[in-house]
């Protein structure tokens, strides 16, 4: 086995090999159905369709994507165990892949287990499954972006707490970056096109035009493009504050 | 083989390792001593590849740890200080995952984990979470970690640390088995134990090298080494006789100082540069019939030497 899968495997044990697994997945199957019903009204919107579902889901990883981020590596900071994973022939590169992946394949089987909602929607009626398949690829992409974020400030903390406050407040800024909440504190000292860049990278804005089912590669493109710069960012941090 | 050359470390303005230099040989075992703070762990950190040196390299079988770390690093095994695990992990799991990690096939992975789990009698605990192991078990696995891949060097900080005798015994009898065909750097506070796995010792005080010896030759520093101790029996000498016993036994040539205890009714016997002096000290007692109780020569003490190089 490669070091890269080996790590991932590891990481993903770890998940199950305490509670977290178990309390994230409830508590987020919980809130989504929750969520979708009461505050979405599901029901009352008399469309077979799934935006009362997935137009929650960027608030849900708000809160609980963090939860899961903030250990990734704060934890190995504090247990010292950084110092066994950085002293192994790993590169830094697959030690943040694959802990990065796990994470996001986690958060992605507790995504994966809201399909009773797909069930149901085509059982009362009959959806575009194809605008389903998409949303819920933007919601796995979404996920994996705060992910990302939230993998780097892990890493450039060793306080789990603080990198959970820290994330969540990252990401509610470039969730809403393109909405006049955020855009209003850059637009009366930045120049317009400055603050036009700033908007581009709403990941909201993103979110909503691939959850309503319309498959753009841009947009696609550019939820991977956070991925990968975030991810880079960790490595960055890594190699400059591993031992500290 | 090892060269270390120049290697240094800085934080901010704080020198932790200055510009250390040498090498070592295969079949070596290196000690590393030195007061808390003195750049061990950080030396040793940046061999194993942890901590990147601010200036200078190292080479590990002519892979420099700088620009070859992942080549440098699978031929190496490192238990880091205070031995981290994954404490949610079962031992086997974690066994298992190391062998991964160091890309270990998987037909011989179940003889290498059988093989470390044997050499540390980690058996009966394969099954338990990390996390409720005892400190001993503990530093085991961290070490069955470190040799699993059968490494050609390995670096093993502060190994003995929260052992108990026992088990302190049976680590030094599996370096000195291990030792033959690799480098093992050790360091340690506690001096008996490079008096008993080390062949060559170092001692390193603000990030340099103080001295760099045997441990033979580092224990007949001290001014305990060849010391005669006489004892007498309480009460039979009074405390007038005892100190003029102390002035004869001064006066013989290669008798730097004798020191009295009149609690113990004794007189230590310090030789100049070492010198045995045991034989004139026993035809002296004989000729004066002073029947000493006990009269034995100290070997000297490498506590000792340890204070007096790093504080002076």
């Amino acid at each position: 086995m490669s070091p890269f899968l080996a790590i991932a495997k590891r990481e993903l044990g770890s998940y199950f090999a305490t509670p977290i697994a178990y309390i994230f997945i409830v508590v987020y199957l919980f809130l989504s159905g929750l969520f979708t019903f009461y505050l979405g009204g599901f029901f009352e919107r008399e469309q077979a369709d799934l935006s009362a579902f997935f137009g929650f889901h960027p608030w849900l990883y708000l809160l609980l994507v963090p939860a899961v981020s903030m250990r990734l590596w704060a934890e190995e900071r504090k247990s010292g165990s950084i110092e066994l994973l950085m002293t192994l022939p790993v590169t830094l590169w697959q030690a943040v892949l694959g802990k990065f992946l796990a994470a996001w394949l986690f958060v992605g089987l507790a995504l994966s287990l809201t399909f009773p909602m797909w069930i149901t929607v085509n059982y009362l009626g009959s959806p575009d499954n194809g605008a389903i398949i998409t949303a819920y690829l933007a919601s796995f992409l979404m996920a994996g972006a705060f992910l990302a974020i939230g993998s780097f400030v892990s890493a450039a903390n060793r306080n789990q707490v603080v990198a959970f406050i820290i994330t969540i407040a990252l990401c509610f800024m470039l969730m809403l970056a393109g909405f006049p909440l955020v855009l209003d504190l850059f637009s009366i000292w930045l120049p317009a096109s400055v603050t036009n860049s700033i908007a581009n990278l709403s990941f909201l804005t993103h979110f909503q035009n691939l959850s309503k089912g319309v498959l753009e590669l841009a947009d696609i493109a550019f939820f991977l493009l956070v991925i990968g710069t975030w991810l880079y960012a960790t490595t960055v941090i890594l190699d400059l504050k591993k031992a500290e | 083989m090892i060269e270390v050359s120049k290697l240094s470390k800085s934080y901010g303005d704080f020198l932790a390792v200055d510009a250390l230099s040498f090498q070592v040989d295969q079949g070596e075992v290196l000690g590393f001593l030195g007061p808390n703070g003195a750049g061990k762990t950080t030396s040793m950190r940046m061999l194993a590849g942890f901590v990147t040196p601010t200036a200078g390299d190292a080479y590990i079988y002519g892979h420099s740890i700088c620009d070859d770390s992942l080549a440098a690093r699978r031929i190496m095994g490192y238990l880091p200080e205070g031995a981290p695990l994954y404490g949610d992990m079962t031992p086997l799991k974690f066994l298992r995952f190391i062998a991964d990690t160091r890309s270990i096939l998987n037909h011989e992975q179940a003889a290498a984990i059988d093989s470390v789990v044997d050499t540390l009698q980690l058996g009966s605990v394969l099954q338990q979470p990390i996390d409720t192991l005892s400190k001993g078990y503990r530093r085991r696995l961290g070490l069955a970690q470190a040799i699993i891949h059968d490494p050609k060097v390995l670096i093993l900080d502060e190994p003995t640390d929260g052992l108990d005798p026992n088990q302190k015994h049976e680590l030094r009898k599996l370096i000195s088995a291990i030792s033959a065909d690799r480098i093992i750097l050790v360091s340690s506070h506690i001096l008996e134990e490079v008096e008993a796995v080390c062949s060559r010792a170092m001692i390193i005080a603000q990030g340099r090298i103080l001295i760099d010896s045997t441990p033979q030759a580092l224990i007949k520093m001290s001014r305990w080494h060849n010391a005669v101790t006489l004892t007498f029996r309480q009460n039979s000498v009074s405390d007038q006789e005892l100190k003029a016993r102390a002035a004869i036994i001064a006066g013989i040539a290669n008798v730097e100082r004798a020191e009295l205890n009149i609690d113990k009714q004794g007189i230590t016997v310090f030789p100049k540069d070492g010198a045995a002096i045991i034989y004139d000290i026993n035809q002296l007692t004989a000729a004066l019939k002073w029947q000493p109780e006990q009269c034995h020569v100290e070997t000297g003490n490498l506590d000792d030497v340890f204070r007096t190089i790093t504080t002076q």
